[in-house]
């Protein structure tokens, strides 16, 4: 019989999970799931050597393990410190692990655009979540944000380095992933930014996948960018016949009716992909015959993209009315009677500039 | 006259060449180990020594070197830090420049020790002319016998390279300076693995100071007891102190590390006191990252004892009321220095040598930069006094290197202990504007090259 591997015990706040030795933080609170997994801007599974770079994971340690159990003095990376037998360690039940957060959120703005009306990572941000979840609702600082000039990086991605957070990521996609290292980070501290090589472009057939990994909206798809916010489109699974020995061939379609808009790697709950695809299939492949459609995609995160999901759709009971013990209510204005607007027989263009209540009343 | 054990030679006519330097006993401690101990006994010495690291964080260097991994086949490398960028530290050029074979013989000792059989220099960029000397020492030590295979007979090899960095800070920091060895960027690595298990191209390696490794030589020549006899408690052993600031003899002090700080400053073998009879307004005793202290915490500890020049004694009741001895860069302020410009110029630098990598140093550094700037230009607020406390407390701590903690530490202790200068500035705008320190043409660069397209 073959031995039986120790698992170690860990209580991630107040929760207990078993896992292999080796395992980090981070995973051994996936393995939890739910609230108490830390956030992670940086750290990407499937990128080896990834993480510890944006801090947002940070989680306090109040016990080191039963062999030792002194708490850890400092905030440690959960994406890169491994589990030790009894450790216990404190997420969101740590008011010191959210204060820091705060303040990794807070840094992370003071150079991040809030554009997200424009962005077109809108709606797949991660950065947008993290804020939203463990940021501040206004910023102190005052002083001019640092900006770049655009800088063309290749007829397929393009690269708005204003929006970068720096997470290495992408840096570590194209190491790993193509075939030539073409572009990583030049210039140091704030000044520091994603660059090619003398201005390259990148041209590898796997380059595309730095697009899927950014957090945020600083790479960008060249052949979707501004054609349609991510929530007006339905995710679908296909796969098609993939040449290329590398590439999966499996893909996730986001198309409004018949028409393909983009083509990215499916990716998991932590919003990773899940296996990577070729540049072929993902910026060449806009048709429907391409693929082989195998249904619609469960959108897990907990994202804007879920407000059009369409599966399983099913009415609400009509709450007001229940609560109004079955009397239903008064509407003060119905501006479907009111308005000729909403009539299809009107030509909007007809009436003189923009609409205007007074419009309304002329009935 | 306090006994020295690393410039105790240094006064003589050419003891930086090969000849004179062994005429005075030079390779003599490296003569005794490699032929007489085996590595185990060295390190025995040296732990016997009590010997602190001499970089900045005063850890044990015999423990550090215990902690080595030796697995079989796999080489082990040693890598001495040179690259001294600490502003107000300038005590390991010296000994480069001065008596260069201090050091090579320190390696080639350290070396054995470890079971190396090659050594790195990795020397600061702007120290640009040390490299030659160096390079001379190694080849004439070569030549004779004291480096490369089969070293005085004795079947042990080592080959000593030397490599300039480009001028970078935080390639002092261990392991940036592993990777900037490696050819690559200088970002430190997420520890663990620390250097000792997996270090230079993967393999255990030990990084130390120049002066830490430079003592192991006096420390052969009269035995670790005796070493651990200089100085006193956990402090044992000589120091290198780099002296600057506003005193009458700025320079590179060998002290035992047994006087106080009142005899450092203020004794004629030393600073020689505060030029033409000002007060002593505050120092910073261990490099710029240290905290400040004014001078009533300086000469005494908060017990009310003579506070000493020792790691234990300086840094006696944590940094509300003490500091660190780090690297021994003594930088002292006299009563009219402005503490408020003096943050500013420390928060200016490690804006500028954040590497970029984690989110709170680089973007916490330029923003407490900027804030410190508009305060010193008399456009500051009181609310920024605070701000300025809350931003370092969300970097300290919170970084993968201790840079970040280097550029929090001066500007929470200049707002621990000199909060009214602070504010001051806030309340007199139009006298902080004219106080022109040379600052005052000082823009912040991201305010002149922002471009425009958004
Ligand atoms: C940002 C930073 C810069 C550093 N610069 C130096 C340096 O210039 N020289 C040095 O010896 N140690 C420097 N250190 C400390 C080294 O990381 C390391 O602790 C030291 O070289 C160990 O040597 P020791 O054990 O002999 O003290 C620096 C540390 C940090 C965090
Ligand atoms: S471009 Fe995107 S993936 Fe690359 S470092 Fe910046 S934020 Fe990370
Ligand atoms: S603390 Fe600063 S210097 Fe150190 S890794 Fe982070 S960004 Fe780089
Ligand atoms: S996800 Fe752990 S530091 Fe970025």
């Amino acid at each position: 019989m073959a031995e039986e591997k120790k698992l170690f015990k860990v209580k991630i706040d107040n929760i207990s999970v078993e896992v292999e030795p080796g395992t980090t933080i981070l995973n051994a609170a996936r393995q939890i799931g739910g609230d108490i997994v830390p956030p992670a801007m940086c750290y990407y599974s499937k990128l080896k050597g990834s993480g510890g770079k944006c801090r947002t994971c940070l989680v306090k340690v109040s016990k080191g393990s039963d062999a030792d159990p002194r708490p850890m003095p400092k905030l440690v990376a959960s994406c890169r410190t491994t589990v030790m037998d009894g450790m216990e360690v404190a997420n969101i039940t740590s008011p010191e692990v959210l204060e820091a957060r705060k303040g990794v959120v807070e840094f992370l703005l003071l150079n991040h655009p809030l554009d997200c009306p424009v962005c077109d990572q809108a709606g797949e941000c991660h950065l947008q979540d993290l804020s939203y979840e463990h940021g501040a609702d206004s910023t102190r600082y005052e002083f001019k944000r640092r900006t770049f000039d655009r800088v063309d990086i290749g007829d397929k991605i393009q690269l708005h380095m204003t929006r970068c957070i720096l997470c290495y990521r992408c840096v570590f996609t194209a190491d790993q992933l193509t075939e030539k290292r073409e572009h990583g980070v030049l210039g140091r501290g704030e000044a520091a930014e994603i660059g090619t090589y003398i201005q390259q472009s990148l041209d590898n057939n796997f380059i595309g996948n730095v697009i899927d990994v950014c957090p945020v909206g600083a790479l960008t798809d060249k052949t979707f960018r501004f054609k349609n916010r991510v929530w007006f489109l339905k995710p679908v699974d296909a796969h098609r016949e993939c040449s290329d020995p590398k590439c999966c061939g499996k893909v996730a379609l986001w198309m409004r009716g018949d028409e393909v808009f983009r083509v990215t790697a499916r990716k998991d709950k932590y919003g990773e992909v899940e296996e990577w695809i070729c540049d072929t299939c993902r910026f060449d492949k806009k048709e429907v015959k391409d693929w082989v459609i195998e249904g619609p995609r469960k959108v897990e995160r907990q994202s804007v993209i879920s407000q059009g999901h369409y599966v399983g759709v099913h009415k609400p009971k009509d709450t007001l009315v229940e609560v109004l013990d079955g009397r239903q209510p008064k509407l003060l204005l119905d501006i479907h009677n009111i308005s000729e607007v909403n009539k299809p027989t009107v030509d909007l263009s007809k009436i003189n500039g923009p609409a205007h209540s007074d419009d309304f009343n002329k009935k | 006259m306090g006994r020295k054990l690393l410039f105790d030679k240094a006064h003589i006519e050419g003891i930086r060449y090969y000849d004179v330097y062994r005429a005075n006993g030079g390779y003599g401690s490296a003569e005794k180990a490699l032929k007489s101990m085996s590595p185990e006994q060295v390190l025995d010495e040296v732990k016997k020594s009590g010997l602190r690291g001499r970089g900045g964080a005063g850890f044990p260097t015999g423990m550090k070197w215990s902690f080595i991994a030796k697995p079989e086949g796999v080489p082990r490398y040693l890598v001495c830090n040179a690259d001294e960028s600490e502003p107000g530290t300038f005590k390991d050029r010296y000994l480069m420049e001065f008596i260069p074979h201090l050091l090579i013989e320190g390696l080639l000792i350290s070396s054995y020790t470890l079971g190396c059989n090659s050594c790195y220099i990795y020397i600061r960029g702007e120290y640009a002319w040390i490299p030659d000397i160096l390079e001379e020492a190694i080849a004439d030590a070569k030549k004779n016998g004291w480096l490369g295979k089969n070293i005085q007979g004795t079947g042990f090899d080592l080959e000593i390279y030397v490599q300039r960095g480009a001028g970078a800070y935080i390639c002092g920091e261990e392991t940036a300076l592993i990777e900037s060895l490696e050819g690559k960027r200088g970002n430190p690595r997420i520890k663990p693995p620390f250097p000792a298990v997996k270090g230079l191209w993967d393999c255990p390696t030990v990084v130390n100071n120049v002066e830490t490794l430079a003592t192991v030589v006096p420390i052969l020549r009269i035995g670790g007891e005796e070493y651990a006899k200089y100085g006193t408690g956990k402090s044992t052993g000589t120091k290198l102190i780099s002296a600057c600031g506003n005193i009458n003899k700025p320079g590179v002090y060998e002290i035992e590390m047994n006087i106080s700080v009142e005899e450092f400053i203020y004794s004629d073998e030393y600073c020689g006191g505060i030029p033409n009879g000002k007060r002593l307004k505050a120092c910073i005793p261990g490099g710029s990252s240290v905290p400040i202290l004014p001078a009533n915490l300086l000469l005494k500890t908060a017990k009310g004892e003579p506070r000493m020049m020792t790691y234990e004694s300086l840094s006696d009741g944590g940094f509300a009321t003490g500091t660190m001895l780090g690297s021994g860069g003594f930088i002292v302020l006299d009563e009219d220095q402005c503490i408020v410009k003096n943050t500013l110029t420390f928060a200016r630098f490690y804006h500028h040598e954040s590497c970029g990598q984690c989110s709170p140093c680089r973007e916490g550094t330029g923003w407490m930069k900027r804030v410190l700037l508009n305060i010193e230009n008399g456009k500051g607020k009181m609310s920024d006094i605070d701000l300025l406390w809350d931003i370092q407390r969300k970097i300290e701590g919170n970084t993968i290197c201790p840079l970040g903690d280097a550029a929090a530490w001066p500007v929470a202790a200049a707002i621990r202990h000199f909060r009214d200068e602070f504010e001051w500035h806030v309340l007199h705008p139009e006298e902080a504007t004219k106080r022109n320190y040379g600052l005052a043409h000082y823009a912040d660069p991201l305010e002149i090259a922002a471009p425009a397209a958004v």
